[in-house]
């Protein structure tokens, strides 16, 4: 185990490397110059500008410099706002979005999950067809395309939520919902199919025998062995957590992470994009490495890649 | 139950020849009319088939239908809701060419406009037919998945047939390179590519391939690893063949179904992707229309125009949906194993 967790931790570090190096190098190439007013300012100004965020270094220079601050926590500092520090900007937008992104983890898969468990219970009736049905539109419509339409009629035509910005909970319902759908359709999936295989093993017709009531049945006994595949899909829903969040946030101007990633993006502030791609890239990696770790604990038959030899 | 009267004629005793029982009743059938009855079981792959059939056409004829190219621009005529000929009479379908106030008053954007021409779908802020633009955009969304896809699958195939078929070193070493690129999240590759290469239909398409191809050469390596110890692999390496060979005449062949089954799940993902990247604005750029630019044009001008929104994102849904459904359908007739 403690081999296994070194050897991913070792591939954890060297994945992050290689990105923060492949980022770097790509900023470098791009087009364009950092200074969003750049046309305004005169040459010396743009000379005094490149030398005090040390653009005129060998690249050699710069890299050496940036990869020792990124390993004290420092990211640098943005070139759209003036003297702020990355890290600090991220900081302070990773409230919002992390907000976002376990509401909308907690309320798809519970929904999720009782639409599964639902639907298996009534396989091949009404019911399963119209949770199969929710799971393939869940699945499929692109979570913008829902944010846009949830926001133009339950927001502006209805009036029932806010139509945008993040100021207290009646706002943050939309934005849930919209990033929501895509893990309560894989969940329900996901749980679906587990609970069919589980429900006909024996000791299901061992707790119908003895009485059990139905509710028992599926939520005591059968839904406990149905969710351990579930913790599987965590890390692809994370993901796709991280690419709803930025279309999401800039369709309700939620001031979070994606918001200011697109932003930055759109006015070549290399520095917030470095950072937030390098803190998208830890999220995923860590992400996977606990579904793996999470998956070996709680279901020991299966075997760690590392273990065999 | 119901007592039957069986009539004695109909007992007979049976036949005991052994060349009559061996005798084979109904057609053999192989392996790709086998998953095609199947396939024709699952009434939604059908209809979803049928869907993506006349997309595809539309995709291809549907820009030339109205005789207005896809960046013509007609600015008296800007910002016209659908109008359709016939259907227009009908009052419950939005085709009648009338548009709500944000005070509620209804009134007829052509009559106001003085226009006499009819645009099916409308025009946008500039005045081009959203009609030819939406097929044009359908047209170009499909393309770049459909070119995605191919990619992925060339790279992949390769890729995970030598790496499970070599084995050994080679094999751990092609399989690192797989781990650490598949650390790196697709979507900041993705984003990263498009400002490294100016926007455009190729430039979205390599930035798509760059991390597509994993989950293929994954699943291909795996299903290598199972069949490349069968006898018949034996067989032909007995009688001299060349690993190439191998690989492509017997192996191959025998993986297709994966390969379909991953191919169909990609090109979704691939819609998705051009239209996420289109809609943050690193995607194609004006006049070009894709289904992700249409609707980022049409997201801004929502609360105003909201057909102009409302028409791209019924097609993405409905593209993405039918894929999906004939993904899942195609893998149920073809690998029955691998059901979800």
């Amino acid at each position: 185990m403690a081999k296994y967790l070194t050897q991913r931790i070792i591939y954890m570090v060297v994945t992050l490397f290689l990105i923060a190096s492949f980022t770097f190098f790509l900023m470098k190439i791009i087009p364009g110059t950092p200074f969003s007013n750049a046309d305004k300012l005169s040459e010396t100004q743009l000379s005094i500008m490149i030398d005090k965020y040390g653009l005129d270094d060998p690249v050699p220079v710069q890299y050496a410099n940036y990869m020792m601050n990124l390993l004290k926590g420092d990211l640098g500092v943005s070139f759209q706002f003036n003297n702020v520090g990355v890290t600090d900007i991220i900081i302070k937008s990773l409230g919002p979005s992390a907000t976002l992104g376990a509401l909308a983890i907690l309320f798809g898969t519970f929904f999720g999950i009782i639409l599964g468990v639902v639907a298996a219970l009534k396989q091949n009736t009404w019911v399963d067809y119209t949770s199969t049905f929710i799971a393939v539109l869940g699945k499929s419509i692109p979570s913008f395309v829902f944010a846009g339409l949830l926001q133009y009629y339950v927001a502006v035509k209805l009036g029932w939520f806010p139509v945008a910005f993040w100021r207290g909970p009646e706002y943050m319902v939309l934005p849930t919902i919209a990033l929501a759908m895509f893990p309560l359709a894989t969940a329900s999936r996901f749980v679906r199919t587990e609970m069919i295989e589980v429900m006909e093993s024996d000791y299901i017709t061992l707790a119908k025998a003895k009485g059990a009531s139905w509710f028992e049945i599926a939520f005591k006994h059968a839904l406990r062995n149905a969710l351990i595949p579930v913790i599987t899909v965590l890390g692809p829903l994370v993901v796709s957590l991280m690419t709803g969040s930025l279309v999401i946030e800039k369709i309700f101007g939620i001031p979070g992470i994606g918001e200011q990633f697109v932003k930055s993006i759109q006015v070549n502030d290399y520095p917030v994009i470095m950072g937030t791609t390098l803190l998208f890239a830890g999220l995923f990696v860590a992400v996977i490495l606990i579904v793996d770790l999470l998956y070996g604990v709680i279901d020991p038959r299966i075997r760690l890649a590392g273990g065999k030899k | 139950m119901a007592q039957e009267k069986i009539a004695k004629e109909m007992f007979s005793p049976a036949q005991l020849d052994s060349k009559k029982s061996e005798e084979i009743s109904k057609p053999s059938l192989n392996y790709w009319q086998d998953a095609w009855l199947r396939v024709k079981k699952n009434k939604g792959a059908i209809v979803s088939l049928v869907i993506i059939a006349i997309l595809t056409i539309m995709a291809l004829v549907g820009p030339h239908i109205s005789g207005r190219t896809y960046q013509e621009q007609n600015l008296q005529h800007n910002n016209l809701p659908p109008r359709i000929p016939v259907l227009e009479n009908v009052s419950w379908l939005p085709f009648d060419g009338n548009l709500t106030r944000k005070n509620g008053d209804v009134y007829n954007a052509y009559e106001q406009k003085n226009v006499e021409e009819y645009y099916w779908f409308g025009t946008d802020s500039l005045g081009r037919d959203l009609f030819t633009r939406l097929w044009k955009g359908t047209q170009v969304s499909l393309y770049i998945a459909f070119l995605a896809a191919a990619i992925d699958m060339v790279i992949g195939v390769i890729y995970g047939a030598i790496s499970g078929f070599v084995g050994g070193r080679t094999d751990t070493l092609m399989q690192r390179i797989i781990e650490i690129l598949s650390g790196i999240p697709n979507l900041v590759v993705v984003i990263l590519m498009t400002i490294l290469l100016d926007p455009g239909i190729l430039s979205i398409t390599l930035a798509l391939t760059i991390t597509g191809w994993i989950t293929m050469a994954r699943v291909i390596r795996a299903q290598v690893l199972k069949l490349k110890n069968q006898e018949y692999v034996l067989a032909a390496r007995t009688l001299g063949l060349s690993n190439g060979k191998i690989i492509s005449k017997h192996l191959i062949p025998n993986l297709a179904g994966v390969i379909i089954i991953n191919t169909m799940f990609t090109i979704p993902s691939a819609i998705f992707f051009e239209a996420f990247l289109s809609f943050i604005g690193l995607g194609l750029q004006p006049p070009d229309a894709s289904l992700g630019t249409l609707i980022d044009e049409g997201f801004k001008v929502l609360q105003l125009y909201p057909y102009q929104m409302i028409i791209p994102a019924t097609v993405i849904s409905l593209i993405m949906i039918c894929f999906n459904m004939v993904a899942d359908g195609l893998r149920d007739a073809l690998d029955p194993k691998m059901r979800d």
